[in-house]
């Protein structure tokens, strides 16, 4: 498994970054030709994790939210988005539909959005050091896949 | 984001674009505001125009679904576009009784 092509992007932390952040990446997959269904779910999952990094990551000050996307030979996209933010005690319960820390108007179910509509979520995290999400889809007409 | 009218005891507020954590609060801002002062027997939020919409949708209808329950209302949910309903299907707002 090679990785074909890739890209790297970082912003400040603020909400109006949410939206660049998933077109941004959806863009970025354009050549592997993927289904519109499939670009909804990335761009779905990305808003998820960015958004995340964003009101969670850092509660008090603005940050820096990193996106790394790599695309192999065998058509998967692997999106990695982090923070250098409060980092996350319990990954395991984080994770687990409806369970939220916010007061505000939040579902809980950003975690349950990325593993539906992904094939892939794993998370790693410090507290006090911050936090990375690694999607994986595969999005199998890849062209680079065929060279 | 939002287009609102009021008639007949009804709210409708036809949302439209991309919902998510950055809009999502301006869009509450400007139903409830509209709710507090026509105190409405009836919020219906229409999706038809809605493209894009994330986790922060759904908190923003079950935000809206206590608000209009508080003054004694009730909330429906319409026109839903295909695309968005992989996302409604996974909130378990079908069981609230609101889609219609
Ligand atoms: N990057 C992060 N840094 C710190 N904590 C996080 C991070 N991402 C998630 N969390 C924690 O995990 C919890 C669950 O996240 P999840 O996205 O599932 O729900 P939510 O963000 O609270 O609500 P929703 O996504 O539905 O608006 C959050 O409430 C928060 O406590
Ligand atoms: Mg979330």
């Amino acid at each position: 498994m090679n990785i074909v092509n890739s890209m790297k992007l970082s912003f400040i932390s603020k909400s109006a970054n949410e939206s660049f952040a998933r077109s941004a990446v959806a863009a970025f997959l354009l050549p592997l030709d993927p289904t519109v269904a499939e670009i909804a779910d990335v761009k779905t999952a990305v808003s998820e994790a960015v958004t995340n990094a964003i009101v969670h990551g850092y509660p008090d000050a603005f940050g820096t939210v990193y996106i790394e996307v790599n695309l192999t030979d065998s058509g998967k996209a692997v999106i990695k988005i982090r923070d250098k933010g409060v980092g996350i005690p319990d990954i395991e319960q984080a994770m687990e539909p409806l369970y939220t820390t916010s007061t505000d108007e939040r579902a809980g179910l950003g975690f349950a959005v990325m593993q539906s509509f992904m094939d892939s979520v794993k998370v790693r995290s410090t507290v006090g050091k911050g936090t990375t999400v690694t999607l994986e889809k595969n999005i199998i007409r890849s062209p680079y896949g065929k060279k | 984001m939002v287009d609102m009218n009021y008639r007949d005891g009804v709210v409708t507020a036809r949302l439209f674009g991309e919902i998510d954590h950055h809009i999502a609060p301006q869009i509450r801002g400007e139903i409830d505001a509209r709710c507090e002062s026509c105190r409405p027997a009836r919020l219906v939020l229409d999706f038809g125009k809605v493209g894009f919409m994330d986790s922060s949708g759904i908190g923003l209808i079950m935000g809206r679904y206590r608000m209009i329950s508080l003054i004694g209302g009730k909330l429906e949910v319409v026109n839903v576009p295909q695309n968005l309903k992989k996302i409604f299907v996974l909130s378990g707002l079908e069981s609230l009784g609101v889609m219609k």
